[in-house]
């Protein structure tokens, strides 16, 4: 490879965007591990006794509770609605395909304050506000674009002949979806399902509006935590959350890799 | 006798009788398949043959159900299949990138259709085995497909659409992907399976000479339709189409005007000398219709033009001068291009076997042959002529 004269250039400037991009994170990560009871740089010493607030403080405890809670059947409902849109999307051939297309991507474009005002005046006709599975609906709708932009991806990709194959060899389509096409488009699908879940896990601004002071999510009580006294189990909560989402961004960069191998 | 020999596979079932009447498949303005009528006979081994886009693989595709046709009808063994799924069918598929499952191994790839078939675990494996056995990957069964070359991957694929013995086997330019030492032997390995299972085969090729070693007949198509259907043999010398000579080998071509009037039957072509000809009876042209003559090469016997010595043509020759052009060496042969008075470029062909007559560039020749070595038939102009 021929050497580019300013490739040192490029590699200083892309580490300053990195670091400028992950410092706000990572500043938060030690000062969760520190003695004092202040919210303060430099942390002071080394306790996890920050830690122990989290676990044993009843409303951080059901707060990270009800956010896995929420994220784990966001990620479940996103995942089987996006999987069936993103068939029939690429599938289909229908009238008003691009237009359900673009709608479904929708939520990606539009502000999330506008979705969340939106979503709270509906709930609270419906009197689903403040409930989980009102909170998972309004996950999944911001979770949906994700899911449905991965699994087409992998279905643009996916060799039709191979369901044409099992068809002539006598498989019906139902037994050709779930035996050769779900299998190989599985990492596709799992990939999302991680996406849908970080979503969820991390989402604020709709959770603040159809949350109540019983349902309340990780992000939620750290919000509100900031706003009254601040101490640094906020920090020990925050460093919990990228935790999960960095360790489910990896599985799920990882599966993609083994859809592409 | 030992036990490996008995366990390659055996049908049991009798092939299938496969009938098209008047099928057709629009894409938008375009036909895909133009009315397309074909029988093809139990245990026959039949070819589509034609270039890209001219409609064979449609009807492969409408065979194997995976493209409902807009008119028409599918027959197997006199039964309407038409309108049947393609899972319900019993026809096998080789497709051209052989399809086979990446998650599978090779014993389940070809084990798929016999599961699909609710056929129990201890005969599934056995016939597994002996469809292995049949395309000589025996032991390999334990692989996956990207761990063969395309060569076994095309036996596995095959081996897959055999082993649930289906009435008819359909191959989609199995070989295209194949270098052409690979591609002869996997051809002869193809001929030998259709002889010993005795299966119905309609393949699809672009490859002239792959369908002239493999197949009992030949369908040409051409822009959605089948111009001929025949042996090699009788498209070679029999063509009833420009496009069917043509496509079929090397020819000349004459075009001109038919005169039946006299004791021998002419062809008057422009600048050139009348050409007698002996049209087939079924296929003899109207009097001053436009008509093609279809010379082969090697039915043109070349000598030199010398003034003095030459008895002439008999009452059915035909002898045109030209000069040599070209020599080319063939190894079985030489291939000469002859330019004729009326401009044209004609090939002749003189086999190895025959004296070499020292011809070269240059040299005046005469173009001799006998009108029953010819084929006269009704043929447009060929500025009229409708070609893709």
């Amino acid at each position: 490879m021929r050497r580019i004269p300013w490739k040192g250039g490029l590699r200083s400037a892309v580490a300053l965007i990195a670091v400028f991009l992950l410092l706000p994170t990572l500043v938060v990560i030690p000062l969760s591990f520190t003695e004092g009871s202040l919210l303060r740089w430099p942390p002071r010493g080394f306790s996890l006794r920050w830690y122990e607030t989290l676990l044993a403080d009843p409303a951080w405890r059901d707060a990270t509770l009800k956010s896995l809670e929420v994220a784990l059947w966001t990620a479940l409902a996103a995942t089987a609605i996006g999987t069936t849109t993103a068939l029939g999307l690429t599938r289909g051939r229908f009238r008003g395909r691009q237009l359900i297309s673009s709608l479904s991507l929708s939520p990606i474009v539009v502000p999330t304050v506008i979705t969340a005002i939106g979503t709270y005046f509906v709930f609270v006709r419906l009197g689903i506000v403040g409930t989980t599975a009102g909170l998972v609906l309004a996950h999944t709708v911001l979770a949906l674009p994700l899911v449905i932009v991965s699994v087409t991806n992998s279905l643009r990709s996916f060799d039709r002949n191979l369901e044409l194959a099992a068809l002539s060899l006598g498989a019906g389509p139902v037994s050709t979806f779930f035996r050769i096409t779900l299998p190989l488009v599985a990492p596709g699908v799992a990939a999302s399902a991680l996406f849908a879940f970080i979503t969820s896990w991390d989402e604020i601004v709709v959770a603040l509006f159809v949350t109540d002071p019983v349902v309340r999510t990780l992000p939620v009580v750290i919000f509100n935590q900031l706003r009254s006294g601040v101490d640094p189990t906020v920090a020990a909560a925050a460093t919990l959350l990228v935790l999960v989402t960095v360790t489910a961004l990896g599985v799920a960069l990882a599966a993609r890799r083994g859809l592409k191998t | 006798m030992t036990s490996t020999m008995t366990s390659t596979m055996t049908s049991t079932r009798s092939p299938g009788r496969l009938e098209l009447c008047g099928v057709g498949k629009r894409y938008g303005k375009v036909a895909a398949v133009d009315d397309v009528s074909i029988r093809i006979a139990p245990g026959e081994f039949l070819t589509l043959l034609g270039a890209s886009g001219s409609g064979k693989t449609t009807t492969l595709k409408i065979i194997a159900g995976f493209v409902e046709p807009d008119s028409g009808e599918v027959r197997l063994h006199d039964r309407a299949i038409t309108r049947l799924p393609a899972h319900r069918r019993d026809i096998g598929v080789v497709f051209q990138n052989y399809a086979l499952f990446p998650h599978l191994t090779a014993a389940e790839n070809i084990a798929f259709p016999l599961r699909a078939r609710g056929v129990a675990k201890g005969a599934r494996l056995d016939r597994v085995e002996a469809a292995l056995a049949t395309v000589h990957l025996e032991g390999m069964g334990d692989r996956y497909p990207r761990q063969l070359s395309g060569g076994q991957q095309q036996r596995v694929a095959l081996a897959r659409a055999i082993v649930f013995e289906p009435q008819v086997l359909l191959m989609d330019e199995p070989m295209g992907a194949l270098d052409k030492k690979l591609r002869e032997a996997l051809q002869l390995e193809i001929m030998r399976i259709h002889r010993e299972l005795g299966i119905t085969i309609c393949y699809v090729t672009h490859d002239q000479e792959e369908a002239l070693v493999m197949s009992d007949r030949i369908a040409i198509y051409d822009h959605g339709r089948i111009k001929q259907v025949g042996t090699a043999q009788e498209l070679y010398e029999r063509p009833e189409s420009v496009f069917v000579a043509q496509f079929m080998g090397e020819s000349n071509v004459f075009h001109g005007t038919f005169d039946g009037t006299g004791r021998v039957a002419r062809v008057v072509a422009p600048d050139l000398p009348p050409i007698a000809v002996a049209p087939d009876g079924s296929r003899r042209p109207g009097n001053g219709t436009s008509a093609a003559v279809i010379v082969r090469p090697e039915r043109i016997r070349l000598t030199r033009d010398e003034p003095a010595g030459d008895p002439g043509p008999g009452p059915g020759g035909n002898v045109l001068t030209g000069v040599v052009q070209d020599v080319i060496y063939l190894g079985s042969g030489r291939r000469y291009l002859v330019a004729l008075p009326d401009g044209s470029l004609r090939q002749a062909r003189v086999g190895a076997a025959e004296a070499d007559a020292g011809l070269g560039r240059g040299d005046a020749v005469r173009l001799t042959w006998e009108c029953a070595d010819a084929v006269v038939l009704e043929a447009p102009a060929p500025g009229r002529e409708v070609t893709s």
